[in-house]
């Protein structure tokens, strides 16, 4: 009962035509960091941003905190346009990626302090502060000071000092980045297991792909300013949208084909001479001509060139070979486009040396057709 | 990132406590900094009938008694900054590259003459080396030994300001990433190969830097010229001598205003010029701990050289402390209480004034310093750039002007302030914040700016953010601010002694009067009982500080762990 009053004020956040531009260091121009972001987070959603570094994904988080003001575009936050509206009337909490931790108040100062600045009557601050610190498994350690306890407890205050005061969105700004990798995986689970349980709108900025995978109700992402691609984990994953999606999201081959014509979802291509059907294109709108194949590398397979040659859709050489235990990676020359391939749980007898002739399976239930002439627009 | 001014315009709309203490700040560094250099400048060109005239400034450009001032100050200002600077680095290269004994009392003694009152050197200087000087007359024999002159301002402004270029250049020796004089070590260089070629060359901007420094603290120095400067006039003591004894007040503020030209030309220099060169900066932070010199050859002559400098100094105040005991110096050295009873009959009034005053001010500086530190390293808003320059621009302003200005723009309408303790105040408070505002500035910018914006967030105001958060985070540097103008305060001469009036004399001043009379003995009192003020002082913050918790030990801000 406790935990569903956390999730009380829990409300959608809708961004509109959000844009920001700084001046330029050199005074001279300006840049455009964010560029007419349109987004809708429904309450209860944990929805990522993930982009690399200078997308505008901070920007973006930083606008919806408060501590940029957007150049136009409006945020709604529960219906209510906060665009202008300072960041502590906003009603939001944010953990940061530093913690910042107040270094001179003891954890439970610290849990409290949110509270108190709210002015509410002390026995509910002491209840309340006592409750979330009892969430996060901090009370033994209440009364010491942030720099006396460990990284991931550190982290745990951050939360506790977000959650406590029930806001009605939680705002993280890439939070686990400063913890070691077995922690950092550890915290990314209990993180999500938490926002499910409380059922708290937030928004999650990172650059680190697999936590924004693992922990996502949607991923955004982000690039130069704008929005790329929305969806589930597994849609940005099994079809992205761009070229840019396809490589920034697990590691993806480009192979030059032609399309012939369209059915609904599945389209005929000649590759290299020879006419295959892709069952899911993935792609709405695409036209016959030029096209890129985006196969995974785990959805392409080698052979021995001297058996049955009727399978194999391309020709090629490995030209290197790394063995990772749980996984065999081929990097293949052909004439079409360089290869990457990965065979997952593989044992000796099918492994392929570096100089081998080798032929190329496709798995074409999980390629995709992207356009060849895609420009990545800026 | 620069926002545009529309947009922070708009930011201080919104918040009124920064547009109110936005206001605050501008509204005291115009009035209490600005408007009177401005007078001071506007008087110089302007004739008794109002008229712009720049004759009486063509006057002085050509006239040797305005001239040679300029040439002394100058020439003093150039040779103390040498030698200072030189002492100072010799300290500071002991002090972190040399395995020695007893670095922290060369520490402590290294800070004395920073907090000591006025006129101390120079009256030990006419003790030792005077007519009646224990060692020119009773060592030497000598009947007729000159102590006034260049001379002894050299010795005397040396010991004075060698502590700034040995702090100066501690910080610069100290931030010298290790690795890199490793490295030269690595390849096979001496120690002296390195410090010629790698430790030295990058040490330049330092040693630039104490060397205008100690200029600037020369040119400015009042109280020593005054009572041992002799026939060798000096343009702190002139523009003063101008005023008060010619009543020519324009020529006085003509005085003032070429010495501060070059006070605020080197200050420029310093500050913006050399902070940009420093190499501290791109190196890092060190990663292990500096070896240390053991050559015994080495480690002997430098332990000597710091020895001797703080032998030096021992001399110097114990002499101070001694004829403080004594019936007549040179004459009669037996025992007395007889001065001791002086100041606390007669010296009693200034002192407790100068007390009482020290105190007012103090919290208003510390507080200021903390405001602007606040203000522009956090904050964005129009003039920002503007209020960082003028609030530290107070540093280079020598007291001279500051005290010629005050008198032009607070003894008329509409601010008849001058001989009233608030003028002596403000001009206290102004004159000593830019310590303040330089410590708080450093801890600001080393505190995660994402600390003030995670309280902000949890719903509290600008306001609220800067008391619970930001200033108790401040604290230690809050602490040293206060001591630091306290001290400033109580041992201010230049500025203040054109704006003491018969109800409020202070103490420096009376010791100055007392120098004036030939009364050494009474001098010697007079200061050893502010010493003893101010240790006092400094102890009680001490103990404040250690009473008001223990988070000072914390303030260095984040505990993340940063990568």
């Amino acid at each position: 009962m406790s935990e569903r009053d956390f999730s009380a004020r829990s409300s959608s956040v809708s961004l509109v035509h959000l844009t920001k531009k700084f001046r330029s260091l050199d005074g001279s121009g300006e840049i455009t960091a964010v560029n007419d972001v349109n987004l809708e987070i429904k309450a209860g959603e944990l929805v990522t941003i993930l982009g690399p570094s200078g997308c505008g994904k901070t920007t973006t988080l930083r606008m919806i905190a408060g501590f940029e003001y957007p150049t136009s575009g409006s945020i709604f936050i529960g219906g209510r346009d906060v665009a202008m509206i300072p960041p502590n009337k906003r009603g939001l909490s944010m953990v940061f990626q530093s913690y910042a931790l107040f270094p001179h108040l003891t954890i439970y100062e610290n849990v409290a302090y949110g509270l108190r600045v709210q002015r509410l009557p002390a026995a509910e601050i002491k209840e309340r502060t006592e409750r979330a610190l009892e969430l996060m498994q901090l009370t033994p350690m209440a009364k010491r000071y942030p720099s006396q306890v460990s990284g991931g407890q550190q982290q745990r205050i951050a939360l506790a000092r977000a959650i406590v005061i029930e806001p009605s969105v939680l705002l993280f700004d890439e939070p686990l980045s400063n913890l070691d990798a077995k922690l950092r995986e550890y915290m990314r689970d209990e993180l999500r297991k938490l926002q499910k349980r409380l059922g708290i709108t937030s928004l999650y900025v990172t650059h680190d792909q697999s936590e924004a995978m693992a922990i996502s109700d949607r991923v955004v992402i982000m690039k130069d300013g704008r929005i790329r691609q929305v969806g589930t984990p597994h849609e940005i994953y099994a079809f992205p949208q761009s070229k840019f999606v396809a490589d920034f999201i697990g590691k993806a081959n480009f192979i030059r084909v032609n399309v012939l014509g369209t059915d609904g979802e599945s389209a005929r291509i000649d590759l290299e001479n020879t006419q295959f059907t892709v069952p899911k294109a993935g792609k709405a709108g695409l036209a016959a001509g030029p096209a890129l194949l985006v196969v995974r590398p785990e959805a392409l397979r080698l052979m021995p060139l001297t058996t049955d040659q009727g399978h194999a859709a391309l020709r090629g050489r490995v030209d290197r070979f790394t063995y990772f235990g749980n996984i065999a990676r081929y990097e293949v020359s052909t004439n079409n486009a360089p290869l990457l391939i990965e065979r997952y749980n593989p044992e000796a007898s099918s492994m392929f040396e570096e100089g081998a002739e080798v032929g190329i399976i496709i798995d074409f239930e999980s390629a995709r057709l992207l356009p060849a002439d895609e420009q990545e627009k800026a | 990132m620069k926002e545009n001014t529309r947009l922070s315009v708009a930011h201080l709309v919104r918040d009124p406590v920064l547009l109110f203490l936005v206001l605050l700040v501008f509204t005291g560094l115009i009035l209490f900094i600005l408007f009177p250099l401005y007078k001071i400048f506007a008087y110089s060109i302007t004739t008794d009938e109002g008229r712009l005239s720049f004759r009486a400034a063509w006057d002085v450009l050509r006239s040797k008694s305005y001239l040679q001032p300029l040439k002394n100050s100058m020439m003093l200002g150039l040779t103390t900054g040498v030698l200072a600077t030189i002492i100072g680095y010799v300290f500071a290269y002991a002090l972190t590259r040399v395995d020695m004994p007893l670095k922290g009392f060369f520490k402590a003694i290294a800070t004395i003459p920073i907090i000591s009152p006025p006129f101390i050197l120079s009256l030990s200087m006419i003790f030792l080396f005077g007519r009646n000087g224990l060692i020119t007359n009773k060592l030497l024999g000598l009947e007729d030994s000159n102590v006034y002159g260049m001379h002894s301002l050299v010795v005397v402004q040396t010991i004075s300001f060698f502590p700034i270029a040995y702090l100066t250049l501690t910080g610069t020796l100290a931030k010298l990433n290790p690795a890199v004089e490793d490295a030269a070590l690595n390849l096979g260089a001496s120690r002296w190969r390195i410090f010629r070629t790698v430790t030295l060359p990058l040490s330049v901007p330092g040693i630039l830097s104490s060397l205008l420094l100690v200029f600037i603290q020369s040119l400015e120095d009042f109280s020593n010229p005054a009572v041992i400067s002799g026939s060798f006039s000096t343009l702190a003591v002139e523009a003063y001598r101008t005023i008060t004894g010619m009543y020519d007040m324009r020529g006085g503020s003509l005085m003032a205003l070429l010495l501060l030209v070059p006070t605020v030309i080197a200050f420029v220099l310093q500050k913006y010029w050399l902070s940009g060169k420093s190499f501290v900066t791109v190196t890092g932070k060190p990663t292990t701990s500096r070896q240390q010199t053991r050559d015994p050859k080495l480690v002997w002559l430098l332990f000597a050289f710091c020895m001797l400098v703080a032998l030096t100094i021992i001399l110097f105040y114990g002499t101070v402390l001694v004829g403080a005991f004594v019936k007549i110096w040179g004459i009669n050295f037996s025992f007395t209480w007889a001065h001791f009873k002086y100041v606390m009959t007669l010296g009693w009034t200034p002192l407790r004034n100068s007390v009482i005053l020290a105190l007012a001010s103090t919290p208003i500086a510390g507080l200021l310093g903390m405001i602007i530190a606040f203000l522009v390293v956090r904050k964005e808003f129009p003039g920002k750039r503007a209020m960082e320059f003028v609030s530290m621009l107070t540093f280079a302003v020598p007291g001279t002007v500051v005290g010629i200005g005050y008198i032009l723009a607070f003894n008329d309408k509409p601010f008849m302030w001058t001989g009233s303790a608030f003028l002596l105040i403000m001009a206290f408070a102004f004159r000593n914040m830019p310590v303040g505002i330089e410590s708080a500035t450093s801890t600001l910018l080393q505190i995660d700016r994402s600390i003030e914006e995670a309280s902000t967030i949890l719903g509290a105001t600008g306001a609220v953010t800067f008391r619970r958060i930001s200033l108790p985070m401040l604290k230690q540097a809050f602490f040293s601010g206060l001591v630091y103008s306290f001290v400033r305060a109580m041992t201010a001469v230049s500025a203040v002694i054109f704006l003491i009036s018969p109800r409020w004399n202070l103490a420096t001043i009376s010791i100055f009067s007392l120098f004036e009379s030939s009364k050494y003995s009474d001098a010697a009192a007079y200061i050893v009982v502010m010493i003893v003020i101010i240790v006092v002082a400094i102890g009680g913050l001490n103990l404040l500080v250690g009473l008001l918790g223990n988070s000072g030990t914390i303030a260095s801000g984040g505990n993340s762990e940063r990568a």
